[in-house]
């Protein structure tokens, strides 16, 4: 006799399961995160060493980053990584391909000190006073130039600093990074009280913009070794994003396809609990906000495998119970109970491996790690919980009654 | 009813020597073909016109002169070019800085009409590809260790010891396969490495959990039970072996060049994580219990 309340419920669940699928992929395709490799740009690893200004500590590191993460911004891409690592290193990941990598890192390479110097040579003035820098027309020559405004203090300085020296015909050195740019002296009886000051000779007015942003974002408090430079274009990316999507959908169809073909009915349930990993994994990628790569990805399509392995192993066992004697119900219990020890054994020694490559691994293995770890963890629950229900709603229909169903 | 797997013992001990000898082979004359994140460097992947050959590439760069890391001049005919799909090259050179590359690229461009640059230039310090290794190699450490701490917790000590050495053997093949392949060796090395550590032992556990299992039933021949828990879990361990290679061999022949140096090792990794599950660590187990026995009655 057929059981329709387990029929119904059966139907509700896969319906569950088919609406979740429709309303969550356009999401998840919309929402998650891909890495440079999938859709180009520039990373960049530096090494800040101490200069005669500050040591490498917390608080110059801190305020490196923050320098580098105004001038980036100087740059309007879409949310780029400026992060720490361990020690003394600097991490700059700019995930925009149409970013030319030259020009970014044309903005981290210069420390941009700006000094004024008095008349002994001695630095009288530095950019720390400065509050604004355009790139502009001289308005005597028309030839490009930064014009600078300077605080109160910085204004008090200069203009203390233009008195000394005016109609002397003694010069007020600018220097840029020790490099003298501009050398302006003052004529007879000219005070400049109001804080402005202008640098001539800065090349093209494209030059006289990137050194205005410099100077807005302010000196870099340290000096900064290129320890690893990475750009990957665009086209690049997205093409292997879509071959390793459609190599991993391919293979995902052989896996449904002999499993089925072995395993029968279970097979059938091994693969909406598949469809329901894969969901929950994405979603879960999307929820932590994490990156997708391209290790990333083969950790993912390598746990589908994983994934299925929990499922043979419980319908091994349940089918190892059937040939023991048992009937189909009760092979079905006792075969996942059994399995359920295994599974977490096999299970908990891959994730310390997963855990301990997410702690020690940088960069692309950390990547890997991370959805290797969210995969097992997924494919446990799913296995244990989503497997167990269906087939137990299989079961309780009374449509199969055989245990050939079951592949035994 | 059930293979005598035990019985044959010596003659898996023989094949997984054989293996690890072919294995030291390989790496004595071909070594490893180590890559710009291990070596440091600048790569370049580009897009050359269609017919391009390795050989017109390396001549090209023999007209771009660079300064090594001792400051002396070198040429750049030497660097390593492998071709990729469609009509792409990679080209590895010592680092160069960005006057060098912008003569590179001009010395391909006039050589090569259509040369468009895809990836690069990738700029890597000598220092990172060394914490590479040594992070690798702590990772794999520590994570051994603590494997032997939960396998002798949950199993015995007999157990963990078995199970690493299977998994060193697996990691071994797959450092083999890198050598006999000559793939270059970067960071998804260490990734599928441990890959293969992480499914080798997984493989592995399963085995001996039915091991575990058949230890508590009556009967004091030990083969038997151990040959009864390889014949139990066979199905299981091949089918799960299957389904991984049916995803790992789309991405190896669909996935491109990008993934393919990932896929190839753990594709041979997979395979040898079977046989050593199957062949290897229960035999390795049986052998040392043996001993410990005799020694024991003696």
């Amino acid at each position: 006799m057929i059981r329709y309340k387990s029929v119904i419920a059966l139907v509700v669940l896969l319906a569950l399961v088919a609406a979740a699928g429709y309303f969550a992929i356009p999401i998840i395709r919309q929402e998650v995160k891909l890495g440079l490799d999938l859709q180009g740009g520039v990373y960049v690893l530096l090494e800040a060493k101490a200069t005669d200004r500050s040591e490498v500590n917390d608080e110059a590191i801190r305020g490196t980053i923050e320098v580098l993460r105004n001038r980036i911004d100087e740059l309007g891409v879409l949310e780029p990584v400026i992060q720490r690592e361990g020690e003394n290193r600097i991490r700059i990941e700019v995930a925009d391909a149409e970013q030319d990598p030259e020009s970014v890192l044309a903005l981290i390479g210069q420390t941009a000190l700006l000094e004024f110097l008095d008349p002994s040579g001695e630095t009288a003035l530095t950019g720390a006073n400065l509050t604004n820098a355009r790139a502009v027309y001289d308005s005597q020559d028309n030839r490009p130039a930064v014009s600078l405004e300077l605080d109160s203090e910085g204004a008090a300085i200069f203009a203390e600093l233009t008195r000394s020296v005016a109609g002397t015909g003694i010069p007020i050195p600018i220097v840029l990074d020790g490099q003298v740019i501009s050398s302006p002296t003052v004529r007879q009886g000219v005070v400049i009280t109001d804080g402005k000051a202008i640098i001539q000779n800065v090349g093209s007015i494209e030059d006289a913009a990137r050194i205005a942003g410099l100077l807005r974002s302010g000196a870099l408090p340290l000096e900064l070794e290129r320890l690893e430079i990475r750009a990957v274009g665009p086209e690049l990316g997205s093409q292997s994003l879509l071959r390793s999507l459609y190599a991993g959908g391919l293979g995902l169809l052989f896996v449904i396809a002999f499993m089925i073909v072995f395993y029968k009915v279970p097979g059938i349930v091994a693969s909406i609990s598949l469809t329901i990993y894969l969901l929950l994994v994405m979603a879960t990628l999307v929820g932590l906000n994490a990156v997708l790569t391209l290790p990333g990805i083969a950790g993912l399509i390598l746990t589908i495998g994983m994934a299925v392995d929990a499922n043979v192993i419980i319908f091994e066992r349940i089918k190892e119970e059937i040939r023991n004697g048992k009937t189909l119900r009760s092979g079905v219990e006792s075969g996942f109970k059994r399995a359920i020890t295994t599974i977490l054994d096999s299970n908990v020694t891959t994730l310390i491996v997963g855990f301990v490559l997410f702690a020690f691994g940088t960069g692309p293995v950390r990547g890997f790690a991370l959805t290797l770890v969210i995969g097992v963890l997924i494919s446990m629950i799913t296995a244990v919980f989503v497997t167990r229900l269906i087939v137990k709603l299989v079961v309780n229909t009374n449509i199969i009654k055989s245990t050939k169903f079951f592949g035994v | 009813m059930s293979f005598k797997f035990i019985e044959r013992s010596k003659l898996w001990f023989t094949i997984s020597s054989v293996i690890v000898i072919l294995g030291m082979i390989s790496l004595a004359t071909l070594g490893l073909n180590f890559g710009i994140d291990f070596t440091g460097g600048t790569r370049i992947q580009a897009e050359f016109p269609e017919g391009t050959t390795n050989d017109q590439i390396r001549t090209a760069l023999s007209n771009v002169n660079a300064t090594d890391a001792q400051g002396r001049e070198a040429n750049l005919g030497n660097s390593f070019v492998q071709s990729l799909d469609e009509g792409a090259f990679s080209i590895r050179t010592l680092p160069l800085d960005e006057e060098e590359q912008d003569r590179v690229v001009e010395a391909l461009e006039t050589e090569f009409p259509g040369f468009t640059v895809l990836s690069g230039p990738d700029i890597v310090g000598p220092t990172v590809g060394a914490e590479l290794i040594k992070n690798a190699i702590l990772a794999l450490l520590i994570a051994a260790a603590l494997l032997v701490v939960y396998i002798s917790i949950r199993f015995e000590f007999k157990f963990a010891v078995s199970a690493i050495v299977t998994l060193l053997f697996d990691a071994f093949v797959v450092l083999t396969v890198f050598s006999v392949t000559q793939i270059e060796l970067n960071s998804p090395f260490v990734a599928a490495i441990l890959t293969i550590v992480g499914y080798s032992i997984n493989d592995t556990i399963v085995v001996f959990d039915r091991i575990r299992e058949n230890l508590k039933f009556p009967g004091k021949d030990l083969a038997a039970k151990v040959d009864r828990a390889i014949s139990q879990s066979v199905v299981r361990t091949i089918n799960t072996s299957l389904t991984t290679l049916l995803v790992l061999g789309s991405i190896l022949f669909l996935a491109g060049d990008t993934l393919r140096p990932f896929a190839l090792p753990l594709f041979v990794g997979v395979i040898s994580g079977t046989y050593s599950s199957i062949f290897l660590a229960g035999s390795f187990w049986h052998a040392w219990k043996l001993r410990e026995r005799s020694k024991k009655i003696a």
